[in-house]
């Protein structure tokens, strides 16, 4: 328990020691907001779908989330290649006691991220539908950057450079999100609507956007249960994974 | 009574055999300096007594438990201060002690008592709140040093403890080091590549050339061995005079490994 707690803490101290990456990191959210949302903003009005600037706010706030979880994940190929993964690795401490700490604080540190993206936002021109949905609307961001943390931690544990992790990036991330229905409604049917559904990403867009602005595609009933399991098999996967490393 | 036994130990990073069906056994409570040129398999036969790489065939018994089988009573058993720097550099000295001191269940009281000595005696106290990544190369070494000696486990792995410190501070480690070995009867492993230093201190050296030990005995009887009038000269004798290719880490061989068997 308490070597959980040091790891949380060590993730939190290390994200709020570096101001410099929580600026840079509302960069480009921002841009999305403001380029996407004012120059889509009226054609969307247009096509008869409402404000873009509504549907678009928990998109990117959910993107915010997924980078952040993901780098915090990937970190540990950082943290081996300056040494201080095999410092955790020879302590007397199990591997899932390190992995949960690092995954929470990493989740902690993301979920931070989107509800500052989430008043960035506000500043942009959004106003959730209903206050009362957000704490329920926290839990979906805590969730989907759980899901994208231990994704990452799944990653890194298998590459041992950060060469791959431009890849990742375009291979990966990118497809992740465009792919998701966090910038455009979802069709019905169609490659894109099969594809979405296969996208763990859809599925934390669609329930941030349900609690957020009363839209959406497949429901709470479904997002939260699909969510939940993802989460739990990539929190297994990656586990087996770190458990795994050798330095 | 044997701490660390070791048998036909053997690990292959490709075609490239790091550590060839290495046996040696240290006595609980000595200093054993464990020796050998650069790529000789010293750090990977220090990695597989420490849980950090598996063995591909030999056993190894720390403190009598397995470190395949049973990883976390061997982790209980050891502490470390390893070869290249393993200091989280956005924390502070002393986070860096704390985090050291909660992993391996230092009771807070003596975590802080011991945090101040060993900080004092590594002349940081004064920078004990300054993150690391701000320090020099001597005083990380130093730090991380301290953080090694934080728990007082039965076995202490050095890997080239003193690579880059002046002579007044390895000095003043090999005093502490030998002290704890004598107060708590700390079994002390040690690398180094000073001579001299294996001389004075190690009770019983081993030498390991190009993965296998070629020797092993206490300082006199190596010199006495080699007819020679001192370890340095009697480490040149056994292990020859030509430069060895500089050690690369294992990952790095594995990465070379990888790119090699992408081009075919």
């Amino acid at each position: 328990m308490k070597t959980i707690y040091i790891l949380w803490l060590r993730q939190l101290k290390r994200y709020f020691r570096s101001r410099s990456r929580i600026i840079g990191s509302l960069g480009q959210p921002l841009l999305f907001l403001l380029a996407l949302g004012f120059g889509f903003g009226p054609t969307f009005q247009r096509a008869g779908q409402g404000s873009y600037m509504q549907f678009l706010a928990p998109g990117i706030i959910v993107m915010s989330i997924i980078f952040t979880a993901l780098f915090s994940g990937i970190e540990i190929i950082w943290d081996r290649q300056f040494g201080f993964l095999k410092e955790t690795l020879v302590a007397p401490v199990s591997r899932l006691n390190i992995m949960i700490g690092r995954t929470l604080g990493g989740a902690s540190v993301a979920t931070l991220q989107g509800i500052i993206v989430f008043f960035v936002s506000m500043l942009a021109g959004f106003r959730p539908a209903n206050w009362g949905m957000t704490p329920l609307a926290v839990l979906a961001m805590i969730l989907t950057a759980l899901l994208f943390c231990a994704l990452g931690t799944a990653i890194a544990s298998s590459l041992s450079d950060m060469q791959g992790f431009q890849l990742i990036m375009n291979f990966l991330v990118m497809p992740l999100f465009f792919l998701s229905g966090a910038l455009f409604p979802l069709p019905n049917s169609g490659a894109i609507a099969a594809i979405a559904r296969f996208n763990p990403l859809s599925y934390g867009v669609d329930a941030l956007r349900s609690l957020l602005v009363n839209i959406g595609h497949f429901g709470l009933a479904v997002d939260f249960p699909v969510l939940a399991a993802i989460t739990l098999l990539f929190l297994l996967v990656g586990s087996f994974l770190f458990s795994r490393i050798q330095v | 009574m044997s701490i660390i036994e070791v048998r036909d130990l053997t690990r292959k990073f490709g075609e490239f055999t790091a550590v060839d069906h290495v046996s040696f056994s240290v006595e609980a409570r000595q200093i054993f300096a464990f020796l050998g040129p650069n790529g000789a398999g010293k750090s990977t036969t220090i990695k597989m007594l420490t849980t950090l790489l598996r063995p591909d065939s030999g056993s190894v018994l720390l403190n009598g438990f397995d470190p395949v089988r049973n990883p976390k009573a061997v982790r209980n058993s050891f502490g470390i201060v390893f070869q290249d720097p393993s200091l989280d550099e956005e924390l502070t000295a002393c986070e860096n002690m704390e985090l050291h001191g909660v992993l391996y269940n230092v009771p807070r009281r003596l975590r802080r008592e011991r945090t101040e000595q060993l900080l004092k005696f590594v002349e940081l106290w004064d920078r004990r709140n300054s993150l690391v990544k701000q320090f020099s190369g001597g005083m990380k070494r130093r730090l991380e040093i301290a953080r090694g000696l934080l728990h007082h486990p039965k076995v202490i792995f050095l890997d080239e403890p003193t690579l880059g410190l002046d002579p007044q501070t390895r000095n003043h480690v090999w005093t502490y080091l030998k002290d704890l070995n004598r107060s708590e009867g700390i079994t002390i492993f040690f690398t180094t590549h000073y001579m001299d230093e294996a001389d004075r201190v190690a009770q019983r050296i081993a030498i390991i050339d190009l993965g296998r030990i070629v020797a092993s005995g206490t300082p006199a009887e190596l010199r006495e061995k080699t007819a020679t009038a001192s370890l340095e000269d009697a480490f040149l004798t056994l292990t020859g005079k030509t430069i060895r290719e500089e050690e690369a880490g294992s990952l790095e061989r594995m990465r070379m490994m990888r790119r090699t068997r992408g081009r075919h």
